[in-house]
């Protein structure tokens, strides 16, 4: 196999990663008898954070200039679409006929739509009466893409209070304690969900196989091998299919809808192949759109999937939702540095709550493995810049080893292939037996701390408007840890659903109206910002210069 | 990206020339395509850009993801984004795991040749019509074991001579296995008790009552529950 220049690979390495890779080889043993670094103090995770995360550097945000969190501190890429018009004019659709009737609209087709979609349905709602619209396929989404667990306080040794200090430490205090104690609260009623839709959880003699993540202090991580997200998402949706709920793909909403009362009464979708717009007109809506990965805030690669562009937040902010937490961005510890072709995609925590160590280029280890996130990052960061001790890719790319041998080393041969079998065949269809060599990795942007501001019921400061899944902001303050964002989504897209059928069955909207985004449109004027940027993206443009400079628009 | 190596490949008959080394999904982006469908979690999960591509002389269709394999010289490619396979309705506790049930509700299962075009086409690697024999047979934790891999990409369906949609049967197939041979942990029904008689209830109240100094140190004052062999 050769690399992206023709150069001849050894085991999917050039020969001077060899060289590196020799030392890593050479200081397994000692490492695996010492045991990982010590976890840092309270005054040195403060300190690496402030030096080396990414969120920390000031001038890569600023203050937004208009609408309900007016000053709300957020990265430039973030603010670049808050301040912006609206795709389609106020007034250039009419309203007053609408395409489609329901009680419950949900928009997004991930882990929450699909959750909120079937608890609606519980509460009530008929299966006709509730719609699911998403930008790409039912399922194509960040939830599906999970991959280490899912956290539950289940255990005798654990309960929800100590899973609700683990949340707020990790958060650095900043979550609302009462969307915490929710989240904490529902976890194992819904694993126990997960249970009788037939979701096969890792087990063994009867017992779940739990485990640490990043800042638990008790081993409370549910998963399927490393497919935990798959096998939730793929059973959920299927659950959907199976009562035969009603969704339209490739339709993505591109604005709500308000009536007289200033409540949800709707949407406009937009028809991706079609390009026709269509107007619905529903009792209740569910915000369940998902984060901002695909912004590429600081030029960070992401493991997010294709549709990740903060359409719902532009569209709920417009409509008078205030957002929260928006200054704070996850960059999940261990995305792929090497290979090229795969950038930036997700190398699961789970690899290093199996035994994997962070190593430098030298072999030695400089972290403890499971720091909460933001931590574990700026430490990898600090190791490759500020101590200069990463290893330089073909494509001039830092990173760090994670030493993937010492998952089988502890737990023997075969449990790396067994547990993580998605990571062994993602990097194996590169030429890279991570059974057998490390692999090389750099922080990548994850997940959107923040969001539309919610309470315990799902409810936004819209009312009517409902939201749950990774658009909602306040659980996880400013930093999540790993396994609550499928926690997350489970919890907060019930309790969205639920909320928005008993809504729906209590409220009828009056006349269908845009005067929100036109009242938007003129506060964007008089703070002097240029017609010329519009939101929401739906989706990115990877297209390359050349040809999109050659591009006649003659159809 | 540009001063290294290029390869030619044809999309859906068109020669671009695009860098080396880089994925099928990055090449078609580079080509000048703007995905609408085709395109979905770009990770290897989502299972919607499933590609079919055949290379210069050889006579074979080959099956691959298009976010996670690399351009070859002389591919040849196309996109099946869609897979238009019915999925009857049930309703999961009124179905008996001992009867053949797979058989009742996708009884083309029964015209399987054993063709293993369907494997063939799988970019997961599975044992596809391995699992659809084992479903023949009823045995349900076969099919859950082999088809665990799954992404649902539906190019197995795609191939099949017997128009079988096996993708949907292992989902039947691990729901029924989940519901039936897997059963909850002693300890969560325990907890789900306690919660429903809200024995948590006083000591969250506690804690969100706490201020943040209290926080802290009780953060600071965790046990960090050590991992046995068997444990994690």
């Amino acid at each position: 196999m050769s690399g992206q220049d023709g150069t001849k690979l050894i085991g999917g390495y050039p020969a001077y990663m060899r060289e590196s890779i020799e030392k890593v080889v050479a200081t397994r043993a000692r490492r695996l008898q010492e045991g990982p670094p010590a976890a840092m103090t309270a005054e040195q995770r403060e300190q690496v954070l402030s030096e080396w995360h990414p969120d920390y550097k000031a001038d890569k945000k600023r203050d937004l200039a208009v609408g309900p969190s007016k000053g709300a501190r957020m990265p430039h890429e973030v603010a670049d679409l808050f301040e912006a018009y609206p795709l389609v004019e106020p007034g250039a659709i009419d309203l007053s006929k609408p395409d489609l009737d329901v009680q419950v609209l949900i928009l997004g087709g991930g882990g929450a739509a699909s959750v909120a979609a079937l608890f609606a349905r519980e509460e009530g709602i008929p299966t006709e009466d509730i719609l699911m619209v998403t930008k790409l396929r039912h399922g194509d989404c960040n939830s599906i893409m999970a991959q280490g667990g899912i956290q539950a306080a289940d255990r005798e040794n654990d309960s929800p209070a100590i899973h609700y200090l683990d949340v707020l430490g990790g958060g650095h205090y900043t979550n609302k304690p009462e969307l915490v104690r929710a989240l904490v609260s529902d976890g194992p009623m819904l694993v126990d969900w997960h249970e009788k839709l037939g979701a096969i959880y890792d087990k063994a003699d009867g017992q779940y196989l739990e485990a640490h993540g990043g800042g638990t202090s008790r081993m409370r991580m549910h998963s399927a091998k490393d497919y935990t997200g798959m096998e939730l998402m793929r059973v959920i949706r299927d659950e959907v299919r199976n009562v035969g709920i009603p969704v339209i793909e490739f339709a993505p909403a591109v604005e709500l809808l308000l009536d007289e009362a200033g409540h949800a009464a709707g949407a406009i979708l937009y028809n991706l192949e079609t390009e026709e717009y269509m107007v619905v007109r529903a009792n209740a809506t569910v915000l369940a759109t998902g984060g901002f990965g695909r912004l590429h805030i600081q030029g960070y690669p992401t493991t997010n999937h294709y549709g990740a562009t903060a359409d719902g937040l532009i569209m709920a902010y417009r409509a008078g939702a205030r957002v929260i937490d928006m200054d704070s961005v996850q960059y999940h510890p261990t995305g792929v540095a090497y290979p090229a072709a795969i950038l930036g995609q997700l190398a699961t925590e789970k690899l290093r709550n199996q035994g994997a160590e962070p190593v430098n280029a030298d072999g030695e280890s400089f972290v403890y493995p499971l720091e909460p996130r933001d931590v574990e990052s700026a430490a990898i960061i600090r190791e490759c810049y500020g101590n200069d001790r990463g290893v330089l890719t073909p494509s001039e790319i830092r990173g760090v080893w994670l030493d993937t041998p010492m998952i089988d080393a502890i737990h023997g041969s075969g449990t790396l292939k067994k547990r993580l079998a998605a990571m062994w065949m993602m990097w194996n269809r590169h030429g890279i037996d991570i059974t057998k060599d490390p692999a090389l990795v750099f922080p990548t942007l994850h997940y959107q701390n923040g969001g539309v501001e919610i309470d315990a019921e799902g409810r936004t400061d819209v009312p009517g408007l409902f939201a749950g899944g990774e658009v909602g902001g306040g659980v996880h303050g400013k930093n999540r840890l790993m396994g609550n964002s499928l926690l997350d989504y489970n919890v907060f897209g019930r309790r969205a659903g639920l909320s928005a059928a008993a809504w729906a069955k209590a409220h009828r909207p009056g006349t269908l109206g845009m005067q929100h985004v036109e009242a938007y449109a003129n506060e964007l004027k008089s703070a002097g910002i240029a017609p010329d940027r519009k939101a929401p993206m739906i989706l990115p443009d990877y297209r390359r210069e050349a040809v999109l400079a050659r591009r006649l628009d003659v159809l | 990206m540009e001063n290294g190596k290029m390869t030619q490949i044809y999309i859906m008959g068109k020669a671009y020339d695009v860098p080396t080394g880089i994925t099928i999904m990055d090449a078609m982006e580079y080509a000048g395509y703007r995905f609408t469908r085709g395109a979905g979690c770009r990770s290897g999960f989502c299972g919607a850009c499933g590609t079919v591509y055949r290379k210069d002389g050889e006579y074979r269709l080959e099956f691959a993801l298009a976010c996670q394999e690399m351009v070859e010289e002389g591919m040849h490619l196309t996109q099946l984004p869609f897979t238009p396979a019915p999925r009857p309705p049930y309703v999961l506790d009124e179905l008996d795991p001992r009867e053949n049930v797979l058989l009742q509700y996708y009884p083309e299962i029964a015209r399987c040749v054993s063709c293993n075009t369907c494997t063939k086409a799988c970019p997961q690697d599975i044992e596809v019509m391995d699992y659809i024999q084992a479903a023949l047979r009823g045995d349900l934790e076969k099919v859950a074991e082999l088809s665990f891999d799954c992404i649902q990409c539906g190019l197995c369906a795609m191939r099949c001579p017997a128009d079988i949609k096996h993708y949907h049967v292992a989902q039947m197939a691990r729901r029924l296995y989940g519901v039936s041979a897997s059963p909850e942990p002693e300890h969560l029904k325990v907890r789900l008790n306690e919660l429903r008689e809200g024995a948590y209830e006083a000591q969250l109240d506690e804690l969100v009552a706490t201020d943040l100094d209290g926080l802290k140190a009780r953060y600071a004052e965790r046990q960090i529950e050590v991992a046995s062999e068997e444990g994690s």
